[in-house]
């Protein structure tokens, strides 16, 4: 690794203050994305900075209205264990769950997994149909930012390189919900995915779908006709719908991991898959 | 390999600094480089090398350690980032008087042949235990599945970690259940041959 030098701010402010100072300087939460790429050499930057001693940053999940509030040094496996997770925004446990390995879920962040914009990563498809929304701090003071905005594409979003994710807020979901990530890859454990699909089956009927790995950015659909959250829906009338839902898809030809022929033909079996699991938990079915 | 290769320096490199950590119960210090991560500082700076280097990309394990409790890839922890923090490698596993219950299971299941990712997969495991005292058949493939084995020796690896589960479970139990294999005679005197590092590297 080329030497660079190591930083470790006790507050927002001196984390800022560095930011500022430094153009190329880079933030540090867990590592798993930033030392790989300090290491092979994609990243050079003559300054890290450590956010784990950031006093105003911490790990923790709290209850806000109806919803949650995740701190940006939540790791993983704080999100898959986390009791509320589970239960109300399912996926999202899910998808945390399934990164990598036990190590690296230890280390891995929410907020570092967001910001890393991998099209790929496993929890940024729940994060968007839950609607999470990032708080973040730089330079002229705080402000929040949905999370559908903040993805550009592969490795790019709309925060400055002077901000930093502070928490990550999961709205309150209106009545019942029942919620699901599936993902392909091709073989089990940790592997980037080359199909990933988080689904959520709202009472009202509405039914998100949020799927990446196939495009620059994960991306984000509502259905409103009802069809996907009807139980007695033909799967003919759901794949209509979902013909629509993945019609932005737009999977590169050149990546290694999967055809684009297979990744799109993947989306419609997941995709219908990830919707009855949904619906299933929704209605209170073991699914 | 980066580690251990001359540094070439471009312009003003950081100083080294110092670094104070607990490592398997004792106080160490050392003066780090502060790009070199912990499983650097553990191998060449601490002398313990039953950490093994392999992939450093945090796919393999074979650099797992056991950092404020929780398993982790030390190729993917730089050694300031553990400042302060309590670090358990697979030379602090052993108790005093012989193998833990993992490394004698290890031992009776035959789940070392080459060996080179056991070091990791025994710490992988210690912490998995810590976690998850009984674990089920599936949680202990969900707990071992970042530490890979070229020899692919999971099944005798898991095997060993769910008897020596039991072990711990029902210290006290005199006759083996039925699960096969297993001799559970007292723990034969520690071989510091077979137990690579355990014994001979400084703590
Ligand atoms: C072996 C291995 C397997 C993996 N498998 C998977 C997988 O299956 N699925 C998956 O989705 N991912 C996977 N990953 C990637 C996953 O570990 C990361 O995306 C992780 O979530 C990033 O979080 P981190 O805390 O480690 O971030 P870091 O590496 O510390 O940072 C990542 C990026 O985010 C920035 N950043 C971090 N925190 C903040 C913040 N609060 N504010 C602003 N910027 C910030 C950093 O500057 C950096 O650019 C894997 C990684 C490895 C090494
Ligand atoms: S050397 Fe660290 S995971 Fe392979
Ligand atoms: S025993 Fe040889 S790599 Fe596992």
């Amino acid at each position: 690794m080329r030497a660079f030098a190591f930083e470790q701010p006790g507050s927002l402010a001196e984390a800022l203050a560095i930011l500022r100072a430094e153009p190329d300087a880079r933030i540090l939460a867990g590592g798993t994305d930033l030392i790989i790429g300090l290491r092979d050499g994609s990243i050079l930057s003559p300054t890290v900075i450590d956010l784990k001693r950031v006093r105003e940053l911490d790990a923790s999940i709290v209850e806000t209205v109806g919803g949650l509030a995740i701190g940006a040094l939540t790791a993983m496996t704080e999100i898959a264990a986390d009791p509320r997770i589970r239960a109300r925004y399912t996926a999202l446990a899910e998808g945390a769950a399934v990164v990598g390995s036990v190590q690296i879920r230890n280390r891995a962040t929410l907020a570092g997994n967001i910001c890393n914009a991998s099209p790929a990563a496993d929890t940024t498809p729940a994060l968007l149909a839950f609607g999470a929304v990032l708080t973040v701090h730089g330079p002229d003071g705080s402000r929040q930012v949905a999370l559908d905005d903040a993805f550009v594409s592969s490795g790019v979003t709309t925060l400055g390189h002077d901000e930093i994710v502070v928490r990550i807020d999961l709205p309150a979901i209106p009545g019942r919900v029942g919620s699901t990530h599936v993902r392909r890859t091709r073989r089990r454990g940790h592997d980037l995915a080359s199909v990933t699909i988080a689904c959520a089956v709202l009472e009202s009927g509405e039914t998100r779908v949020a799927f990446g790995s196939v495009g620059p950015r994960p991306l984000l659909r509502v259905d409103t006709t009802g069809i996907l959250a009807d139980p007695s829906a033909t799967d003919a009338a759901r794949l209509e719908i979902l013909d629509d839902v993945f019609a932005a898809a737009a999977p590169s030809a050149g990546s290694m991991r999967a055809s684009p022929e297979y990744r799109l033909a993947m989306l419609r079996v997941l995709g219908l898959r990830a919707v009855e699991t949904a619906r299933a938990r929704r209605d209170g079915a073991a699914a | 390999m980066t580690s251990g290769t001359a540094h070439t320096s471009v312009g003003a490199e950081p100083p080294d600094s110092p670094l104070e950590l607990t490592v398997n119960g004792r106080p160490r210090r050392a003066l780090v480089r502060s790009h070199h991560t912990l499983l650097e500082v553990l191998r060449t700076d601490l002398g313990l090398t039953g950490t093994k280097e392999c992939c450093l990309v945090g796919e393999c394990g074979a650099c797992t350690v056991i950092l404020d409790g929780r398993s982790v890839d030390a190729c993917l922890v730089l050694a300031l980032e553990a400042a302060g923090s309590d670090v358990v490698t697979i030379e602090g596993l052993a108790a005093a008087d012989g193998l833990d219950a993992l490394q004698q299971a290890f031992l009776d299941h035959g789940a070392a042949q080459c060996g080179f990712c056991i070091p990791g997969q025994l710490v992988a495991a210690r912490a998995l235990l810590q976690a998850i005292p009984e674990p089920s058949r599936a949680e202990v493939e969900d707990g071992l599945a970042g530490n890979l084995c070229r020899c692919a020796g999971y099944e005798q690896i898991i095997e060993a970690v769910l008897d020596a589960a039991e072990r711990q479970a029902r210290p006290a139990a005199v006759h083996a259940p039925e699960r096969a294999s297993a001799p559970k005679g007292p723990p034969a005197g520690p071989d510091p041959a077979s137990v690579p590092d355990a014994r001979v590297a400084p703590q």
